[in-house]
């Protein structure tokens, strides 16, 4: 019981500290990329500090779903986040849920910003949810074939038994099934968390924004509750995609030195993704709305492959 | 005593019925008697089904009536008490909701009709699921089809009312006359119309007859169900019935096809053939992701419902041609997964689409409009109607902690075990169907977005709806019960599951309950031991226990502290001022990305005429008109149609109208039938 307590605060400690950290040090080094100075990786956190000190305007408009949706989403994103394995390859809460709740988990909160997008009747809000929730339906099916390319290999959807499976198999990430499913994950990865060349989560011009044009109408705490989920829940990807593919150093169980270790792993595996999407993102342009149900096809595709190749390898 | 609560039931029932006819000149009598004896009937048929579901017993009534050949026989078995439990807790609900909802309709309309057909509706249903003689069971069957057609045309003065209800009838017995050949079929293989006789029977007649049979009932269980492509009826009656109509129709008159499916398969065949479960997974499939694309497309509330039902029938059907594959290939515990997931999904939808319609048919009686386009901001005028459509929405979007999100997670364990049960490259469509039900789901929870944020968030978009007004107590209360349904549904669901146990026992001789649930209660696992996957796990309340600990530690302390900080201004909108109802996001601006993404479907059209006096870029008037093709009315049945009527018109031949001849052609074919009848 102690134990299982444990567990969870320390995930949780780690979501919440680590999630606005991955932020900042993606912009730092997209700015340094780009011989910009950038904010320094601590900026996310001053953001935060100083939104949670703010006042806040509720608009007119809108009803208690408006109010409702950060909590929702907050908390949603928590929940899946405690759901899978980053430190350990035991996951704190998975036996609430495994990969499916995590996604369903997460479609909770995209179910209710799209409608607090709404809520307030400004067009850009209703422009953000029907992109969001468009992008987001198309990106499903590729997520599920590569994570039932996974979960078959596993013979499981729950994360501990996937993570565990993949344990002391450290070179199985280069068998064509994982290869494939690993290229499927990564842009969908990329359409979930809102990144170039689907979104770009640093642009305000209103005609291309997508996940920031659905909150556009929160500020003060509530714009730092729906920031801190995103990050959040960037990191929750991000992890899920490292750990299902890259079990280097992840510890069997959470005790002991070895836990302390497992930190600095996936420290070092979420930098190593870090620069990948950086320079992704550097290197390519953000595209037309209408070309990304492509690049989604081009992610169901590679996950078929995935799917076909456990059997024909 | 279970014989005489379901009796009973069915006699209050047809005493409502006729008692509500006989006292429709006063029209408030009428509607309470009508209302009370569905809600009675209703309790009384619960007590009987939920019964015979705990003890896993059997009950057989035999009526007083009838002879060898055409027997009344009444069979209450798990599986039939299992679809009678489903009908009664819809039916106590939408009776409920039918007090207030009829209303508004007294001395406009006849309400002692009404109560008769719907309490001849709901005792034929209950005798659809209990009937155990092919031509008693197609008496009720056309009984039910009758009720709920002159349900549907309840406002027959409008013309498209009438169309739609015309419709019905016309696949209704199209399908029943399928089903009437596919049971004569196993009736001359058996030598009676007792169900008794048929059971397994139809895996020892010849595979062609085999195959023939299992299409027969497919389709003809089908059209009632709203499967692709002999679904075109549903989209058009249920909308224009009345919404409690509308929320049996699609809660529980559809699920009757599903019935009719499992006791078929289940039942009257052994193990199938491996393709009759592929064409089954094939077709739902299909249906699922063709209803809810379609249902994006809608602005009409109630039709937006109408193809969601098509939807859910399909996964429904995802899980059914998995059991039924899983039962050719031997894997009982995986059948019974699959089965215990189609089931709970019918009665899931049964609950979130019944709990849907209605609260759809408070926002249409308070608006007086279906169209979308012209709701808006109800939360604020209806929060009650509103609170309750929306957990109907999150439900039917599958998201946890919800009851659809449980069953559609089973559809999914079953789906991912399915891959390793066979080495043939039939196990690809395991996955292939899992993905395409995750597509199926995300789509739904966009569809639901905007079925819920557009008619209740935001400005109102018409005047009829900034004067809306809340329901009555009685209709809030109807929808209150179905929403505390989909909560206990979701989160009760280890304690649910194991209902299931004396069904799969019936139909696959395997009790899969304790394998499903694990951790002392807590968790839903997709069981252990078989297959090769041991499944994940999922704890609905558990997830619910986490979020009302985190709301009541931290976001209600905090909401509290903020809310003296916060002040309400207007929208921002990037610095737009003065914002209107006509800047707002429509339902068809929210839908338009999807709409051009899958344009090779819709094949959508579109016309714009502006009309301007001085420059194009300035212009005084503009019309707008977008529809999309109706691909299967037109490619499929429009042809099919033609050369029904040109058919139809070579044979006027025959017809000449004179008396004479007639008589000649009843003695030829009494000729023809006394020869047949010596050879044979």
């Amino acid at each position: 019981m102690i134990q299982r307590l444990i567990e969870n605060a320390t995930q949780l400690f780690l979501l919440l500290v680590l999630a606005p950290l991955v932020t900042g040090v993606i912009r730092t080094l997209k700015a340094r990329l780009q011989t910009r100075r950038g904010p320094g990786i601590l900026q996310p956190y001053r953001d935060l500090r100083k939104l949670f000190g703010k006042g806040m305007v509720i608009p007119e408009t809108a009803s208690w779903i408006f109010t409702a949706t950060p909590w929702v989403v907050f908390f949603s994103t928590i929940l899946a986040g405690l759901m899978i394995p980053m430190v350990a390859a035991k996951a704190p809460l998975g036996l609430f849920g495994g990969v499916l709740a995590v996604i369903y988990l997460l479609g909770l909160g995209r179910f209710f910003l799209a409608l607090s997008g709404l809520d307030t009747g400004s067009s850009f809000g209703g422009l953000g949810s029907s992109r969001e929730m468009t992008i987001s339906a198309l990106a499903e099916p590729a997520m599920m074939l590569a994570i039932f390319t996974v979960a078959i290999g596993a013979g499981s959807t729950g994360l501990t038994e996937i993570a565990g499976a993949a344990i002391g198999q450290t070179w199985r990430f280069l068998a064509p099934a994982q290869m494939f499913a690993f290229a499927a994950l990564a842009l969908v990865l990329i359409a979930e968390t809102g990144r170039i060349p689907v979104d770009n989560p640093d642009t305000h011009l209103e005609l291309t924004m997508i996940h920031e044009a659905m909150i556009l109408e929160y500020s003060g705490p509530y714009l730092a509750l729906v920031e801190w989920a995103a990050s959040i829940k960037q990191l929750v990807l991000m992890t899920l995609l490292i750990n299902c593919f890259w079990p280097f150093g992840l510890q069997p169980t959470w005790f002991g030195f070895g836990a302390l270790q497992g930190i600095g792993w996936l420290l070092a595996k979420l930098l190593l993704l870090c620069c990948a999407i950086v320079l992704l993102e550097t290197v390519n342009a953000k595209m037309r709305l209408f070309r990304v149900p492509e690049l989604l096809a081009v992610a169901f595709t590679l996950g078929s492959l995935a799917l076909v190749s456990t059997f024909l390898f | 005593m279970i014989t005489d609560l379901f009796l009973s039931g069915i006699v209050v029932w047809l005493a409502g019925a006729v008692a509500s006819l006989a006292l429709w000149r006063q029209p408030a009598v009428a509607r309470r008697v009508g209302c009370s004896a569905a809600l009675a009937g209703s309790l009384l048929d619960l007590a009987a089904s939920a019964a015979v579901l705990f003890s896993g017993s059997t009950t057989v009534i035999g009526l007083p009536f009838g002879n060898p050949a055409f027997t009344w026989a009444i069979r209450l078995d798990p599986l039939s008490a299992y679809f009678n439990v489903t009908l009664a807790v819809l039916a106590a609900a939408v009776s409920l909701y039918s007090f207030g909802y009829l209303r508004e309709m007294e001395g406009r309309r006849n309400l002692g009709a009404f109560g008769f057909f719907l309490n001849l509706l709901l005792p034929s249903l209950a005798l659809v699921f209990t009937a155990s003689n092919a031509f008693f069971f197609l008496v009720a069957w056309e009984v039910m089809a009758l009720a709920s057609f002159f349900l549907i045309i309840f406002e027959h003065e409008k013309e498209k009312t009438r169309k739609a209800g015309m419709l019905f009838l016309i696949m209704s017995h199209a399908g029943t006359g399928l089903l009437l050949i596919a049971f004569l079929v196993l009736a001359s293989a058996s030598g009676s119309l007792d169900f008794s006789s048929f059971h397994l029977l139809a895996s020892r007649i010849t595979p062609l007859q085999q195959g023939t049979v299992f299409l027969l009932f497919l389709f003809g269980f089908g059209v009632k169900a709203g499967l692709v492509p002999v679904h075109i009826w549903l989209p058009e009656a249920h909308p224009v019935a009345p919404s409690n109509v509308s929320a049996l129709m699609s809660g529980i008159v559809i699920k009757t096809g599903i019935y009719g499916m499992a006791r078929v398969f289940f039942d009257f065949y052994g193990p199938p053939p491996l393709w009759m479960g592929t064409v089954v997974l094939g077709l739902g499939v299909a249906s699922a992701l063709l209803g809810v694309l379609y249902a994006l497309m809608e602005h009409d509330l109630k039709r937006l419902l109408a193809w969601h039902s098509i939807e859910n029938i399909g996964i429904i059907l995802m899980g059914f041609g998995a059991a039924l594959m899983f039962r050719s290939l031997g894997q009982s515990n995986l059948a019974a997964l699959a089965l215990i997931a189609a089931l709970y999904h019918t009665f899931n939808h049964a609950i979130f689409k019944g709990l849907l319609f209605l609260g759809a048919g408070s926002v249409v009686q308070a608006t007086h409009t279906r169209n979308m386009e012209k709701m808006g901001g109800l939360i604020r005028l209806m929060p009650v109607t509103a609170l309750c459509f929306l957990l109907g929405a999150v439900a039917i979007s599958g998201l946890p902690p919800l009851n659809g999100f449980v069953s559609e997670w089973l559809t999914y364990q079953a789906l991912l075990a399915g891959f390793g049960t066979t080495q043939s490259l039939t196990r690809l469509m395991f996955p292939i169907a899992g993905s395409l039900l995750a597509l199926t789901a995300a789509l739904a929870a966009a569809c639901f977005v905007k079925a819920f944020a557009i008619p209740f968030l935001a400005l109102p978009r018409s005047e009829e709806a900034a004067e809306a007004r809340e329901c009555s107590l009685p209709m809030r209360a109807g929808m209150a019960v179905l929403a505390v349904g989909c909560i206990a549904l979701g989160l009760g669901a280890t304690w649910f599951v194991p209902v299931f146990d004396s069904i799969t026992q019936q139909t696959l001789g395997v009790r899969a309950s304790a394998a499903l649930v694990t951790a002392h209660g807590l968790a839903l696992t997709a069981g252990t031991g078989h297959g090769t996957v041991q499944g994940g796990t999922i704890s609905t309340a558990g997830m619910a226990l986490f979020f009302l600990l985190a709301g009541a530690a931290f976001a209600l302390p905090l909401a509290l502290r903020w809310r003296r900080r916060s002040v309400i201004g207007p929208v921002w909108d990037c610095g737009l001022p003065g914002l209107t109802a006509d800047n707002e996001y429509t339902a068809t601006a929210f839908s338009k990305p999807l709409r051009m993404i899958f344009s090779a479907l819709y094949r959508p059209r579109r016309e714009i005429q502006a009309e301007y006096e001085v420059s194009p870029h300035y212009p005084s008037a503009i019309r707008f008109e977008s529809e999309i093709e109706r691909t299967f009315e037109k490619r499929l049945y429009g042809p099919l149609r033609e050369r029904i009527m040109a058919a139809a018109n070579r044979m006027k031949g025959i017809q000449a109208g004179s008396i004479n001849l007639y008589l000649a052609y009843i003695f030829i074919t009494l000729i023809l039938l006394l020869l047949f009848g010596v050879r044979g």
